[in-house]
């Protein structure tokens, strides 16, 4: 087998985790490569330059990789699950096909034991990652108002994204029921920023941004790592990290683009592949040494997976509203954010405003929902559908139970040859009794709003991509994968930085806080280099 | 030797697809809507089903099947009726038939512009999004901070 020169520093994945840790460590000088499973993307080949926009959202901008089928995707066996597996393989990885929605956890989030006695506290709190939420506000460009008094204090480089039309319809309604909003936060460029123009409201910012305007990695954090010298290889699929006789993470044998087996030697590893891309490599790095998979004494690698059940409630309103006409993210609400007694579930959940879809996306969408009917009466019931959508997602705290897992499925495989993940998932008691709760206010204010025929999607039709957990953090090397500063008990230069580390999920979306801790580990990486191993 | 697998519908499976994409999604003179049989529209359906051929195949052969092999010759009221009956249960293969044509069809220059729409891609040109009432916000910006402060003993004022 073919080896590479060594490196000081090998991360395994490049997106939102990897690109920031890549950047960050790129101030030591340190020789650092990033391997990525896949390419380069190019904004001109994003859909909305082209009429068939919203079609290739369920061809090749799929969220679904078992659907997109990239030679660059690997499969995943999400048969077991009713929430299904979204992410994207590519330079930015998830952040090219996020909705970009930016919301922080919140400090409840991280101490989840002490405050609610449930799950676990994290080894590390908020205010140890708010000088990090920070540097990644301003590395990726955030739009949004200060003020909010739903969470702590932040200070968005950029103004808010207008609430149009549909805002201003859910801020009355929000208003008249008391209930707490606020434009919410997001990386897409309401000014020219830092090398990226400002967003003229292509109204389809999920599937690549074709203005540049919505932050993904590939804009932001990578081109400053590699004018800082970091290297970054495309087409290279990891299949293991190997060890050597000391128990030490030795390096990583991958596929090139020509499917030729080689060998990159490392002084350190990071992990930065997500929470199921990064269990599935510890499993598959298996050896006599590490008999149940890499730095996996604890027995926890893959187990814990958090999904973030996601129901989304859909109306029509008489008037016409922004439709598909601008980012899909509009306001948030907090109002049902933390924990009340009162209620039959602990912690909560974020509610997410959206806009409208594109003419196609909106036919799909009633279609399967039962809404718009087929034949004589189509035309009719969809004129009223049309610009005339409201919905809400509600984006509910997934605990974490060690009965969700992420395993190699023994059978299925990428194309080379590697075993692919298999997902056991259910959704919990407590999550169900949060989900409901969530229907019904948002069901409240799109009455209030004036809407009519609701319906609610549970989980079928939402795949938020959110995967977390499967390598927790903690102190306790029984009880978790990584130490509180990112680093394996089991393997003293093997660390990991993406969303499998996280203790529990809070209510929102993760990007910003996978961001944070990534820095906040590469920080502690720093600090600690002349002791990094001990 | 085996059979290639087949890579687009049989010219019996798109005369079936004109008359069921046309029940689905009939012409409506009056709001220049034109059907989903259109020669323009149906030729984008098929040149556009791509993965989605086996799922649309399965969906074809089912709806002509529940037509007792007469689909076409049925009055329109009862081919709607057997497709409204047959979608909502019809699994994959229906999602998949009613993607395909729902895709194709509101795409359609023609059918855009009787909607109100541009027929065109969003970018380069984008669009305008209102910035709305902001002086909504003044009701929540008077709010006190509400969010847990974990740094606070539990009794003590923010």
């Amino acid at each position: 087998m073919a080896a590479n020169e060594k490196v000081d520093v090998l991360i395994i994945g490049s997106g939102a985790s990897g690109a920031a840790v890549a950047w960050s460590l790129a101030e030591t000088k340190m020789r650092i490569l990033c391997l990525e499973q896949g390419d380069w993307m190019k904004s001109t080949e994003f859909p909305s330059n082209g009429r068939d926009w919203e079609a290739r959202r369920y061809t090749d901008f799929e969220i679904s990789p078992n659907r997109r089928g990239r030679e660059t995707d690997y499969p995943i066996n999400d048969d077991n699950s009713l929430m299904k597996i979204a992410n994207f393989n590519g330079v930015g990885g998830g952040t090219l096909i996020y909705t970009a929605h930016w919301p922080r956890m919140h400090p409840s989030d991280f101490k989840v034991k002490s405050l609610d006695g449930v799950a676990d506290d994290w080894p590390v709190d908020y205010w140890a990652l708010e000088k990090f939420y920070e540097e990644n506000d301003r590395m990726m460009g955030v739009s949004g108002l200060a003020g909010d008094p739903g969470v702590p204090p932040r200070h968005p480089p950029m103004p808010p994204i207008g609430l149009g039309r549909t805002g201003t319809r859910y801020a009355q309604a929000m208003n008249r029921l008391g209930w707490h909003w606020w434009p919410s936060d997001t990386t897409i460029a309401t000014t020219d920023y830092d090398g990226r123009a400002k967003c003229i409201n292509l109204g389809h910012c999920t599937p690549g941004c074709a203005q540049g305007a919505k932050a993904s990695t590939d804009i932001t954090y990578w081109p400053l790592a590699l004018r800082a010298g970091v290297e970054l290889r495309t087409r290279c699929r990891v299949r293991e990290i190997t060890t050597d006789e000391r128990g030490m993470a030795a390096g990583a044998i991958y596929y090139d683009a020509d499917g030729v087996e080689k060998f990159q030697p490392a002084e350190v590893v990071i992990l930065a592949c997500n929470g199921v891309g990064t269990p599935r490599l510890l499993l598959n790095s298996a050896s006599a040494k590490f008999p149940n998979g890499l730095a996996n004494s604890s027995g926890l690698v893959g187990r814990n997976l958090m999904l973030h059940p996601w129901p989304i409630v859909t109306g029509y309103v008489e008037e016409t509203m922004d439709g598909g006409r601008g980012p899909i993210n509009c306001i948030w609400s907090k109002q049902f954010y933390e924990t009340d007694p009162s209620r039959d579930f602990v912690r909560g959940y974020t509610l997410q405003f959206g806009r409208g879809t594109g003419p196609a996306t909106q036919a799909v969408i009633g279609a399967a929902s039962g809404l718009l009917p087929w034949g004589s009466d189509h035309h009719r019931r969809y004129a009223k559908m049309l610009d005339h959508r409201l919905s809400i997602g509600v984006a509910c705290e997934d605990l974490p139970e060690e009965h969700n897992t992420v395993t190699l499925d023994p059978v299925l495989k990428d194309g080379n040859g590697i075993p692919a993940p298999k997902i056991d998932y259910t959704i919990s008691e407590n999550t169900r009794r949060m989900m409901e709760h969530g229907i019904a206010r948002a069901e409240e204010i799109l009455t209030e709003a004036g809407a009519t025929d609701l319906y609610a999607s549970r989980t079928a039709l939402n795949y938020p991509g959110h995967l977390l957990g499967t390598a927790r953090m903690g102190t306790d090397p029984e009880r978790s994968v990584v130490n509180e500063w990112g680093r394996t008990h089991d393997v003293k230069n093997l660390f990991i930085v993406d969303g499998s580390i996280w203790v529990t999920s809070g209510g929102v979306n993760p990007t910003s806080t996978i961001q944070a801790l990534a820095l906040y580990v590469a920080d502690q990486m720093k600090q600690r280099l002349a002791t990094l191993f001990d | 030797m085996a059979a290639a697998p087949q890579t687009s519908l049989s010219a019996a499976e798109t005369d079936a697809l004109r008359t069921i994409a046309g029940t689905m999604i009939p012409e409506d003179a009056a709001l220049g809507m034109p059907g989903a049989d259109d020669p323009a529209i149906l030729d984008d359906i098929v040149r556009s089903i791509g993965r989605d051929l086996p799922p649309v195949r399965e969906a074809l052969a089912a709806i002509v099947a529940k037509a007792g092999n007469g689909f076409a010759g049925l009055e329109r009221d009862t081919r709607e009726a057997l497709i409204a009956k047959w979608y909502p249960s019809g699994g994959a293969p229906a999602a998949a038939l009613g993607r395909v044509i729902l895709s194709a069809y509101y795409r359609d220059d023609r059918v855009l512009v009787a909607l109100g729409h541009e027929a065109r891609s969003p970018f380069p040109t984008g669009y305008v999004l209102e910035q709305g009432d902001w002086s909504l916000l003044d009701a929540v910006r008077d709010r006190p901070p509400f969010w847990r402060d974990d740094r606070i003993v539990p009794g003590e004022e923010r």
